[in-house]
């Protein structure tokens, strides 16, 4: 995510003042290109989110056509005041919470561990990305048997190592967050570690070298030079981080259905039932809208910060 | 399509740009007239009956073979039958489509649903004297499910079935545990010591547990063992098509202690999904299940000794039971010719002659005379509990209730808190009473 600028020389200003037809030729195959994935866009995303807005501020039914009646703010002063909506949207921050820190930190550590790697680098690399291709639906069935009491494989070993009463993983209100949370940093950690691994490689070896001849310690060159060379990279990892874990469903829905007793569902399946099982479209669209906010406010802070870094950089 | 050379007058560009034209072309015409059809906006060609369910499993593969009875029977009519995933998606690709304007012919739903549907005025009344040619009158069906299939006193559906909670026990276990008549049948367990005491013998017997109900990530089948016994007790949770809550307090408590003790004796597991209960009653870790009527194939396919009976009336007052029906309805669709609605009822008429194939999956059939015959009578266990199709009750009527509604979810996570030895009965009764409460002073968005 650097941003470089190229020199411009007089030559080529000279020849693009030069040539103003081929740069308008440019300009409409450029928007020529851009043609089919925009129709797209405006019809699959544009269009539905200004249409989920104005659905927003009415009693839409799934089971009727048009917008229903309107509702002004209603829907929003419902959000607003609803237990319920707080209780999701806090569970939906804890499992950020929970997350992203583990998400980053593994990631950074595995990352620096298999690029110090002398020999086998593939294997580690194949190792640690596998499990981000498989699909959720397969993840939450994995977990959801090591997860299974008694017989399930996480109780076996911890018997075995002599805990004999393991936590009821899925089904303690106290414990089934934390379980998703973790059987989600197995998942998606290697999107996290690709990233990181990148990054190592854009650091000229010769810091090292140099560091290396002044005496640094390999610690000391961590600190020093790896960490420090990484912030651009752990910026943009964290603020991606967030934003998926904010998106947290499929996990929680496959795997707990948003229970016990409600104590882990999240804001988009309070939305996804409010919407679909309720069928209160325009509750659910207040919903998402005060949800997309959340996720804006989100990418403001990442924008401002990493403008700010830039500047100092 | 790979050219070495451009040939003369025959740019790559004009080459790509046929390709193009000719693959949107094929995008549209080719990808199924279905699918032309619904672009442009016409009706589906010829002599099709679309018809769409959420059979899977077993009751999936018996819906099939019925189907292409009917087909056999009618060669000319093109039937295309479409399965989609059961619960929510289902109902809002029904609603959706109907609101479209683009419904199936005929599709299957729960008459709890069917109810929600009606309300919406997605579905077409049926006109009693429309039915009467193809025998589909009223004395023809289980009359709890034909009064079921009625909305504001409009006849929307025809039942195809009825699907209790059901016990299952597995006849090893009854046999050694003492709960077995001379006759070979199970005792009478209509008492809660009696049913506590049956499950301890069996726990003996198995070493692991009594019996085994799906708690973990199920709301429904917790709702439908307690529902049952709190209809037993006489009780009811919506009144006023859902806009009153009049759960009863005492009774509630009754069930839910009743249900905390067979926990608190380590009767039942306190954590176990739904394949898991089934793995643990198939395996012989517990001699009783509950679940509905549908499990009855899974047993068979794993050759446990089990059998099935009539869920006990715990609490001895008028005998009541939870469940649902599945059921044909036809979407309402403004271009339905009274043709095509013919031909609809002598499809839902073959179907529901049918119902000796439809009941080997355990539910009982709607249709009285196959419920009547002998041949239901000799279908064992499948039939063992019949009688109890007249005093079941479906969930009562209101825009959230209903088979996978959040209503049975609310109640469903409050007493699974409680089967799973987390929450005391009042938590649960408070949690259920507040949760419903905002549902209950919700609009109706129907």
């Amino acid at each position: 995510m650097s941003v470089q600028t190229i020199p411009v020389d007089a030559g080529s200003r000279a020849r693009t003042a030069a040539a103003p037809n081929k740069r308008r030729d440019e300009g409409r195959a450029g928007w020529g290109l851009a043609t089919p994935f925009l129709i797209f866009y405006v019809l699959f995303l544009i269009g539905p989110t200004i249409y989920g807005i104005i659905m927003s501020f009415f009693n839409s039914s799934l089971q009727h056509a048009g917008l229903g009646g309107f509702a002004g703010p209603d829907n929003y002063t419902q959000a607003l005041t609803s237990s319920d909506f707080w209780q999701s949207m806090w569970h939906t921050v804890l499992f950020t919470l929970m997350t992203t820190p583990p998400l980053v930190a593994v990631s950074l550590m595995l990352a620096i561990f298999t690029d110090r790697l002398a020999r086998g680098r593939w294997f580690f690399r194949l190792v640690f990305f596998a499990p981000y291709v498989v699909p959720s639906a397969a993840m939450a069935l994995i977990w959801t048997w090591l997860y299974t009491p008694q017989i399930g494989l996480w109780d076996k070993w911890l018997t075995a190592v002599g805990i004999s009463s393991p936590p009821n993983w899925l089904a303690d209100p106290s414990w089934a967050m934390a379980s998703v949370a973790l059987a989600t940093v197995w998942w998606t950690l290697g999107f996290n570690f690709v990233l990181y691994l990148a990054g190592l490689q854009e650091i000229p070896r010769e810091l090292y070298e140099a560091a290396a001849v002044d005496g640094g310690s390999r610690w000391q060159q961590l600190r020093r030079i790896t960490i420090p060379l990484l912030n651009r990279t752990t910026a943009l990892v964290l603020v991606l981080q967030i934003i998926a874990s904010l998106k947290i469903f499929d996990q929680i829905f496959l795997m707990t259905a948003g229970g016990p007793n409600y104590a882990t569902r999240p804001l988009l399946e309070y939305v996804y039932d409010i919407g679909f099982t309720d069928f209160r479209t325009g509750y659910a669209a207040a919903a998402s809208m005060l949800y997309f906010l959340v996720i804006l406010a989100v990418s403001l802070v990442w924008f401002v910060a990493s403008r700010r870094q830039q500047k100092g950089a | 399509m790979v050219m070495g050379t451009d040939g003369p007058g025959f740019s790559r560009r004009s080459l790509l740009r046929g390709a193009g034209l000719v693959g949107l072309g094929g995008l549209l015409s080719g990808c199924g007239s279905a699918l032309a059809a619904g672009v442009a906006g016409t009706a589906p060609p010829g002599n099709t009956l679309s018809y769409w369910n959420l059979l899977g499993g077993g009751d999936g593969l018996r819906m099939q073979a019925m189907e292409q009875a009917y087909q056999k029977q009618h060669p000319k009519i093109a039937l295309s039958s479409v399965v989609l995933a059961w619960g929510n998606p289902y109902y809002t690709k029904v609603s959706l489509a109907t609101l479209g304007q683009r419904p199936p012919d005929v599709a299957i739903s729960h008459l709890t649903r069917a109810s929600i549907l009606a309300q919406a005025g997605l579905l077409e009344p049926l006109n009693k004297s429309e039915l009467a040619p193809y025998g589909l009158t009223g004395g023809n069906f289980t009359p709890a499910a034909w009064d079921m299939a009625h909305t504001n006193g409009t006849l929307y559906a025809i039942p195809l079935d009825t699907h209790p909670l059901v016990m299952y026990y597995n006849t090893d276990i009854c046999k050694k545990a003492g709960l077995l008549g001379k006759d070979g049948r199970l005792k009478n367990l209509d008492d809660p010591a009696a049913l506590t005491d049956a499950l301890t013998a069996a726990k003996k017997v198995t070493g692991a547990y009594g019996g085994v109900i799906s708690i973990n990530s199920d709301t429904a089948t917790q709702w439908r063992f307690f529902s049952s016994l709190y209809y037993q007790l006489g009780g009811s949770v919506l009144a006023d098509d859902g806009r009153k809550i009049v759960l009863d307090e005492a009774k509630a408590e009754k069930v839910l202690s009743f249900i905390q003790n067979l926990v608190k004796q380590g009767l039942i597991p306190t954590s176990v999904d739904y394949p898991g209960a089934i793995t643990t009653f198939a395996t012989g870790k517990a001699g009783f299940y509950f679940e509905g009527d549908w499990e009855i194939t899974t047993f068979q396919t794993t050759k446990t000794p089990f059998s099935m009976t009539a869920f006990p009336n715990v609490f001895g007052g008028r005998y009541a039971v939870q469940a649902d029906s599945h059921s044909f309805v036809l979407p309402k669709d403004p271009r339905r010719t009274d043709a095509m609605r013919q031909k609809i009822f002598v499809f839902i008429r073959s179907l529901l002659g049918q119902s000796g194939t439809w009941a080997q999956g355990g539910h009982i059939p709607a249709w009285l005379p196959f419920q009547k015959s002998a041949a239901y009578d000799k279908l064992n266990p499948a039939s063992n509990y019949k009688q109890v199709a007249n005093y079941v009750r479906y969930d009562e009527r209101a825009w959230y209730s209903g088979s996978g509604s959040d209503f049975e979810n609310i109640m469903g996570f409050a007493i699974g808190a409680v089967s799973a030895g987390q929450m005391a009965p009042a938590a649960a009764i408070a949690d259920m009473k507040s949760r419903l409460a905002q549902y209950a002073n919700t609009p109706s968005p129907v």
